[in-house]
């Protein structure tokens, strides 16, 4: 069984848990023997810190063996794939951001191109190119609300490079991780003939609430119509797709995330500044409307007037930051609440090691990764019953994101009772070691079976 | 000789309601859901087996004899939530047929806990039962059939009971078994009565159970199980929650008339006879000597104390409401001590046992929380209110002593 798998961002180097579930869907794959062909958007922006990007030397190398003229690079990984191939395709296609943002990326990228492409190569022939590439990236000066048409451009060369390199590769079945692959994988479906699965981690509606964003809702809407499978990472997912997007139930299968086992134990500390005796009530995720983040706020708030050895620490980024910021100041608890930024590596794993508590206040979440991780540092959580991870967890506190009067009530539970803190942590952790990615794989599998008999 | 023993256990917890760190009332317990499921056991168990009973001591004239041990809890609650189900046992005590066990009034764990606590509220309960049924129970059980040498001794201390029951467990019968009368380790006068688990289990747990390959159950094939105890045994003690009857085998498995049809099964056999608990006492001598260093209960395949005690949250909940017994008592505030003795029903505890808990099963049974996690948080954030209450009534104590003098 070939697999043409078309997904937007991979570890290292990602900006939500889209990236982590590709990764340990795919690795779980390769383990059991599946061909995966994968085929990545690779930003221009090389150091950017949310997203895809070259891969770094010391964990792949690159072949430089450009499989077309237009520049769809084979990498080569050299951790534990075997059986999986990663193609990276230039494009501008980021998870999780705004249009305003989007405009301005774009130009930086091009500005910075722009002056290290003169120095490296000097010379007129290189501005000459560099004019030739402007005009591929294609960029319009345009005002607000021109960014449909810039994503939709971004979309389709990100659609056209992966027809092209579809037609080079032999597959069986084509699978296609959210929105942004969908407008490639219609392609390369329609091209090959191959059956189509579309992966859907998250929906317009759980992005923007009922704001949604009508060009991104059609082509979500358009990919799941086309798709001959669609798998929702819960039920809470499969039920959007089903109400909001007119799908048949039938055609709706449900694939639970896993979490890959790399927790380490907790440490002593006394090194980083908080004192010991003090709480820690992790926040961790992207600051923005899906997230909740202003319903972490409104419970710290209440826990503050029951308890005083606490810190709630926000870790993460997001265009509603300045906002929550704010808010904290606003309410007189800007003392008490931390803003981090994005964390990763030896970071994430401090502050996991520090905290007494994660909570995701989500407010829409399909899925949900990070508590599994959480869980797999030995942190208790809390999450929202608005998320999908809700569904297969057990040992951990559950509450409506909007009832804060509750989520205060427990966190001060757990910061007050350590026999609950306990119970939490040694049931969550062995819980968690069950939820393993083989399982979503295996379940893929059987989906990718049943497809292949049915064409 | 057979004697076929049964007894049923009737008990029902005070809930409590949803309450949060940030609540100040001092009431905790749920008025409405207390009521609702009352009132729903009581039609669909309590009052159809009350009077299907009646119906059969009356028609077998002294021949069919049953024993209930009734918790002073659900008994508060019958007579605020539906008085027509103490109707139905009064009428069945006043047939002489019935037999009433003693135990904890608040079906609690406060043996393992305090004594002067375990033994007020026995003392509480046999007034109630005295009060209500004229009977004083000569016979003990106690909550959740918890049982070791310990209590066996402690019961015979009291020189009140004649006899102790508890789990027919293998572990402790080793080669003998539970159809005969024991006695209890260091114990002179007490006897001992053992659950027989198989027999009573077919009943309570199997009889719907289209797995099982003796299904269906019938009234005269389980008469000829009995009947094969003649000869290796004297008694036949099916031990049993009487939600049984109705609620855990609902009225359409037919478990109505299995028991309608059980007594004429098993009086066909001429040496088969029914005794309650007080009678297998008078009527049989003690066999052998039981000894249970360690303790046993009648829940799970475990048959310890896990369900309540099984992790840090239990333990913890525990000691914390037994920590506090000296000052619920030294404010000699009446409203103070029920609460708190309220919360030491077993059921409070349960709630929080995590064993078989992403399972689902058995615990989940009118499990009122939606996670163990949730119904230990309750609980606490309870009894630290309670445990204020106790502060401030000592604090108003002392202005009042200070103003006098």
């Amino acid at each position: 069984m070939r697999v043409f798998m078309l997904g937007w961002e991979f570890p290292p180097y990602i900006s939500g848990g889209l990236g982590t579930a590709c990764h340990g869907l795919t690795k779980a794959m390769d383990e059991l023997g599946l061909d995966v062909t994968f085929v990545l958007p690779k930003p221009l922006d090389e150091n950017a810190s949310g997203h895809v990007k070259i891969l770094s030397p010391r964990q792949c190398k690159q072949t430089q063996t450009y499989r077309n003229p237009d520049q769809i690079h084979e990498v080569e990984r050299n951790d534990d794939f075997t059986h999986t191939t990663f193609h990276e395709i230039p494009s501008l296609l980021q998870p999780y951001i705004t249009p305003e943002y989007y405009q301005q990326k774009i130009e930086t990228i091009v500005r910075e191109r722009t002056v290290d492409y003169i120095r490296e190569a000097g010379g007129e022939t290189a501005v000459d190119e560099w004019y030739q590439m402007i005009a591929d990236i294609d960029i319009e000066p345009t005002g607000a609300g021109q960014y449909g048409g810039d994503m939709y451009t971004e979309a389709h060369r990100y659609a056209a490079s992966a027809v092209r390199l579809a037609m080079q590769e032999d597959f069986d079945v084509i699978h296609a991780h959210d929105w942004m692959t969908y407008p490639a994988a219609i392609a390369v479906a329609s091209v090959t003939g191959k059956p189509l699965v579309v992966h859907v981690h998250s929906t317009e509606f759980d992005r923007s609430g009922e704001h949604v964003n009508q060009m991104i809702y059609n082509i979500e809407n358009r990919g799941m119509h086309a798709a001959n499978k669609i798998i929702a990472v819960s039920d809470l997912t499969r039920n959007i797709i089903i109400s909001r997007y007119g799908v048949l139930g039938e055609k709706v299968e449900v694939v639970y995330n896993g979490v890959e086992q790399n927790g380490e134990s907790r440490m002593a500390f006394d090194h980083v500044g908080i004192s010991n005796d003090e709480k820690i009530v992790l926040f961790l995720g992207r600051i923005t409307m899906q997230k909740g983040p202003e319903y972490f706020l409104m419970a710290a708030r209440k826990v503050l007037e029951k308890v005083d050895n606490v810190k709630f620490v926000i870790a993460g980024t997001g265009d509603m930051m300045h906002r929550i910021i704010e808010m904290a100041a606003q309410m007189g608890i800007g003392h008490k609440v931390l803003f981090t930024g994005f964390l990763r590596g030896k970071d994430l794993e401090k502050v996991y090691q520090m905290a007494d508590l994660y909570v995701m206040p989500s407010v829409s979440e399909p899925f949900g990764i990070a508590p599994l991780e959480a869980l797999n540092h030995d942190v208790p959580v809390l999450i929202s019953k608005q998320s999908g991870v809700a569904e297969v967890l057990t040992h951990v506190l559950k509450v409506d994101f909007w009832d804060v009067n509750e989520m205060a009530n427990k966190i001060i539970a757990v910061l007050k009772y350590p026999p609950l803190q306990l119970t939490l942590r040694e049931h969550g952790n062995f819980e968690v070691r069950r939820l393993k990615w083989a399982g979503a794989a295996e379940k893929c599998k059987q989906i990718y079976q049943e497809m292949v008999q049915h064409v | 000789m057979a004697s076929v023993c049964f007894y049923f256990q009737v008990h029902q917890p005070f809930r409590l309601r949803h309450y949060t760190v940030f609540d100040h009332t001092p009431r905790y317990f749920d008025e409405f859901k207390n009521a609702s499921i009352c009132r729903k056991v009581a039609s669909k168990c309590y009052l159809p087996s009350n009077r299907l009973l009646l119906e059969v001591i009356r028609r077998y004239e002294g021949q069919f004899k049953i024993a209930y041990s009734i918790t002073g809890v659900v008994l508060e609650q019958f007579q605020k939530y539906c008085p027509e189900v103490m109707s139905t046992f009064d009428a069945l005590a006043e047939t002489g047929c019935v037999e009433f066990l003693g135990e904890t009034y608040h079906h609690s764990l406060s043996f393992l806990y305090s004594h002067s606590e375990f033994i007020e509220q026995i003392n509480q309960h046999t007034e109630l039962i005295r009060k209500l049924y004229g009977q004083t129970p000569r016979v003990f059980r106690n909550t959740e059939l918890i049982y070791s040498n310990a209590l066996a001794e402690t019961i015979e201390k009291t020189g009140r009971f004649d006899a102790i029951i508890a789990e027919g467990a293998d572990h402790v019968l080793g080669h003998r078994n539970s159809n005969f009368v024991y006695r209890p380790s260091n114990c002179d006068r007490l006897k001992l009565l053992l659950k027989n688990y198989s027999l009573s289990d077919d009943i309570a747990f199997r009889f719907s159970n289209h797995d099982w390959p003796e299904f269906p159950l019938t009234a005269d094939k389980f008469a000829g199980w009995v009947n094969r105890v003649n000869g290796n045994g004297q008694c036949v003690n099916l031990f049993m929650d009487y939600e049984t009857f109705g609620e855990h085998q609902w009225e359409d498995t037919g478990i109505f008339d299995f028991m309608e049809h059980l007594p004429a099964e098993v009086l066909k056999h001429p040496d088969n006879n029914f005794m309650t608990p007080g009678e297998l006492v008078d009527t049989y001598d003690a066999v052998d000597v039981v000894d249970v260093p360690h303790i046993i209960s009648w829940a799970d395949t475990e048959r310890d104390l896990s369900a309540w005690l099984g992790n840090a949250m239990q333990s913890n909940a525990l000691h914390e409401v037994y920590k506090i017994e000296k000052l619920i008592k030294q404010t000699q505030n009446e409203e103070l001590l029920a609460d708190w003795r309220r919360l030491q029903t077993s059921d409070h505890f349960y709630y929080m046992c995590t064993k078989y808990f992403a399972d689902g099963d058995v615990h989940k049974y009118f499990n009122p929380y939606e996670s163990p996690y949730d119904s230990y948080i309750n609980f606490m954030n309870v009894l630290g209110n309670l445990r204020q209450r106790c502060d401030q009534s000592f604090s108003k104590n002392k202005k009042s002593l200070s103003k006098t003098s």
